[in-house]
């Protein structure tokens, strides 16, 4: 026991800093998965037929290919027959990017339709082209009613991204294998990593529970007070 | 055509509009003096909400034109169409206010938005509105925090924000709890003698009767009377306002405006 403790002593600023790799990619693909989500989703309520259509083709690829097999297919594949070189961490941030965006968007275009179709006749009745109204009017109203379903996809990107690994970028769970190969401390190591990832999620979903509040619209609480 | 002194403001013809397999409107027709104020009265689903709205193109009119000041309004010259809408200003039943903004933001949203007024400026003017439609100390309220009477007054001081030539409204009191009427139409009567010109759908007998310049009986998608109400709704006159208007006055106790 005392020589697990040493390893993990040992090794925790470099598991640290691992965390550090996981939670930059994690927030990178969430940011890049809002601006994909939020796009989709005003597509697929507001855009012409096809514009939505394309948009349910990219949801439905996305969320019917294993996270796994994308990183896979774009890091091994796509991305060098387009002809871009990228480093495994950025890969990483566009797939899981583009994954959580298929996602969100279903978050998204859920809050957008739960909001009174009248308020986009009042925009429009005061001027406003579509876009405006969609801008100013609906999105600060669907992005507050998602923040938490986009905390559930937080929660789940982040341990998606412990697929990472394969690519052999140095987030947490790479780094922890990494480790544990050379001391055959694993189980400590381990318990190690899954605590990193605990904090990370209680982290993040904290932050957005604030959020949450804070941008919240007087008078419309369920709480009472 | 040139707009002459007592020429119409705004001008609907042969407006007709099928929506869900159903004509909802039969080629309407009428036309809005300067100032005048017109009343919309007639059973439900008799497309007095639809005329309305197609008359802002909220729902595109299937055939008709519509002509403000003289001209014709294309509503595929976007443009055209969405300064065309800065000068119709539209009020609904149901408010639809904008839940996520204050009521001083509600009135000053589209001043930036659309007529690009400095935010300083355009607070300033929707506060000048909400003082006059005499919610100035509600400013800082959300829709979710005030009466039904409160947020229509403050849909009134958006619309009226915009500087509109035309006001229509959409059976603006049919939300509000019986107590709360009084101070909504209260506003209006009060644009109403400034001079707005304005077509209003309304069950309100007792504010036809006293402001109304003019009453158009609207049922299954046509205008099937319409004239003065000291003319419709004099008693004796067997008109189908009178009818309409008998029995409204039966089921109803009207708060005095």
């Amino acid at each position: 026991m005392p020589e697990a403790f040493l390893v993990i002593k040992e090794s925790f600023p470099y598991l640290l800093e691992g965390a550090g790799v996981t939670a930059a990619a994690v927030v990178g693909a969430m940011f890049f998965g809002l601006i994909i989500g939020v796009v989709l989703a005003v597509l697929q309520v507001y855009g012409p037929r096809p514009l939505g259509r394309l948009a349910g083709l990219y949801i439905w690829f996305f969320r019917g290919v294993p996270v796994l097999v994308l990183l896979f297919l774009f890091y091994f594949g796509l991305f060098s027959l387009i002809g871009v070189n990228l480093s495994a961490f950025t890969s990483v941030i566009l797939v899981l990017g583009m994954t959580t965006g298929a996602y969100q968007s279903q978050i998204y275009r859920g809050a957008i339709e739960s909001l009174p179709y009248g308020q986009l006749k009042a925009a429009r009745a005061l001027g406003m082209s579509d876009w405006t109204a969609i801008k100013n009017i609906i999105l600060p109203q669907a992005l507050r009613l998602s923040i938490p379903g986009f905390s559930n996809e937080y929660s789940i990107i982040l341990k998606d991204s412990a697929l990472a690994f394969v690519l052999g970028t140095s987030e947490i769970m790479a780094r922890t294998h990494f480790v544990a190969s050379r001391t055959y401390q694993h189980l400590p190591l381990y318990v190690t990593a899954g605590i990193l990832y605990f904090i990370l999620t209680w982290l993040g979903v904290k932050a957005l529970r604030k959020l949450e509040d804070r941008v919240r619209i007087p008078g419309y609480s369920h709480h009472q007070g | 055509m040139t707009i002459t002194e007592n020429g119409p403001v705004l001008r609907a013809e042969n407006i007709s509009k099928v929506l869900g397999g159903k004509q909802i409107l039969k080629g309407v027709s009428f036309t809005l003096k300067k100032g005048e104020l017109k009343v919309l009265i007639g059973p439900s689903g008799g497309g007095k909400s639809t005329l309305l709205q197609c008359i802002n193109f909220l729902i595109p009119p299937d055939e008709g034109q519509i002509y403000l000041d003289g001209e014709e309004i294309h509503i595929h010259r976007k443009r055209d169409l969405y300064a065309y809408r800065q000068k119709v200003g539209m009020i609904f039943q149901d408010f639809n206010l904008f839940d996520h903004l204050n009521a001083l933001e509600n009135v000053s949203i589209a001043l930036r938005k659309v007529k690009k007024i400095a935010r300083k400026e355009a607070l300033e003017r929707a506060m000048i509105e909400l003082e006059r439609v005499g919610i100035g100390d509600k400013a800082n309220l959300y829709p979710a925090q005030l009466s039904g009477g409160q947020k229509q007054r403050v849909s009134i001081a958006r619309a009226l924000a915009m500087d509109p030539e035309v006001m229509l409204l959409d059976e603006p009191t049919s939300a509000l709890d019986p107590e709360l009427i009084g101070e909504v139409l209260a506003v209006i009567r009060n644009l109403a003698q400034d001079g707005m010109t304005m077509i209003m759908a309304t069950h309100q007998i007792g504010f036809i009767r006293t402001l109304a310049d003019n009453i158009l009986f609207m049922q299954e998608g046509e205008i099937i009377e319409q004239g003065p109400p000291s003319e419709l709704l004099m008693a004796g006159n067997a008109t189908r306002v009178q009818q309409f208007c008998a029995k409204m006055n039966e089921l109803y106790e009207e708060p005095e405006i």
